[in-house]
């Protein structure tokens, strides 16, 4: 299996360098642009053509998106409904820091 | 980050009644408290965080002008101070992103294993595993790469918020973004399997 994936790889890199074709690096710095919805026309096309020939970029960019979806759904879930009650020691800490302040001043 | 009007006629009411400060604590603390924890990374100055913001909030109450809701304008005021904390931190960066960046042989051709998602998003959610996988793993990330991340996918704000934020410009804000979020896919690889070629 090792042997066959060199050969893919190798297969790969010689189609890499034929014109309007990036290299996995090269595709790497349009990622970001690519999910903001930023990446330029020319651009766009390229980089969906390299998607399309590349398994590694496919398989790369699909758990790329999948953390950050989870991740957001993650934060979005503790939040909703506010996640428990402030801790009662800390309601007293705030208070007892600004009658402090208020004193001072 | 905009909530709904009839929120409006809550702001004025703490606008107007600036000394109610405990009860808007019971209504936006906890929730603050998630915002400085995700930001700090760190329980106790979260904690310190939260209290700093809600002082500084009420000093400057008749500054509030209604025109966001009060939990937005509070949001801020906690991001703000969290940074500032951070900056006040100055810890030197020890850890490195290097080992968690992609990986390319000499042509430039990626070496990523073939990933399956067998789970739907919405069962991982319902796990505790991968709630706590995730928290830990965008807690130890290198705090300047954890801050961008969670301002941008978490707390919401876009590129140009973040860069005024971090007092820098979109363009580091977007590269650090992109390493953030390639060093948390790392991270949360074990949460996929492996298929074949
Ligand atoms: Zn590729």
């Amino acid at each position: 299996m090792k042997t066959g994936h060199t050969t893919m790889r190798k297969l790969r890199s010689a189609v890499m360098k034929l014109p309007l074709m990036l290299t996995c690096r090269e595709f790497e710095d349009f990622v970001l642009d690519y999910f903001e919805g930023t990446l330029p026309t020319k651009q766009h096309v390229i980089f969906d053509i390299h998607l399309m020939v590349c398994h590694d970029c496919r398989s790369y960019l699909a758990a790329y998106q999948r953390s950050v979806a989870l991740s957001k759904a993650v934060f979005e879930r503790l939040e909703d409904p506010v996640p428990g009650d402030v801790p009662e020691d800390l309601v007293e800490a705030i208070i007892a820091a600004k009658d402090e302040r208020y004193r001072r001043t | 980050m905009s909530e709904p009007t009839e929120q409006i006629a809550v702001n004025q009411d703490y606008a107007a009644d600036g000394n109610d400060l405990e009860r808007a604590i019971r209504e936006h603390g906890a929730a603050m408290l998630w915002v400085a924890r995700r930001l700090l990374g760190n329980e106790d100055e979260a904690r310190e965080c939260v209290q700093e913001a809600y002082l500084l909030a009420f000093a400057k109450i008749a500054s509030f002008e209604g025109r966001s809701s009060f939990r937005t304008w509070l949001h801020r005021i906690v991001v703000n101070t969290a940074l500032g904390l951070l900056r006040k931190r100055k810890r030197k960066e020890t850890e490195s992103l290097d080992d968690l960046l992609p990986v390319f042989d000499s042509d430039g051709c990626r070496v990523e294993p073939s990933w399956r998602f067998n789970e739907p998003l919405e069962r991982m959610l319902e796990r505790n595993d991968v709630q706590n996988i995730v928290c830990r793993s965008i807690a130890s990330l290198p705090e300047s790469y954890r801050i961008v991340l969670a301002l941008r996918d978490i707390e919401g704000y876009d590129t140009a918020e973040a860069a005024t934020l971090l007092e820098t410009n979109a363009g580091v804000i977007k590269t650090r973004l992109h390493r953030a979020r390639a060093a948390l896919k790392k991270k949360l690889e074990p949460l996929w399997s492996r298929g074949e070629l």
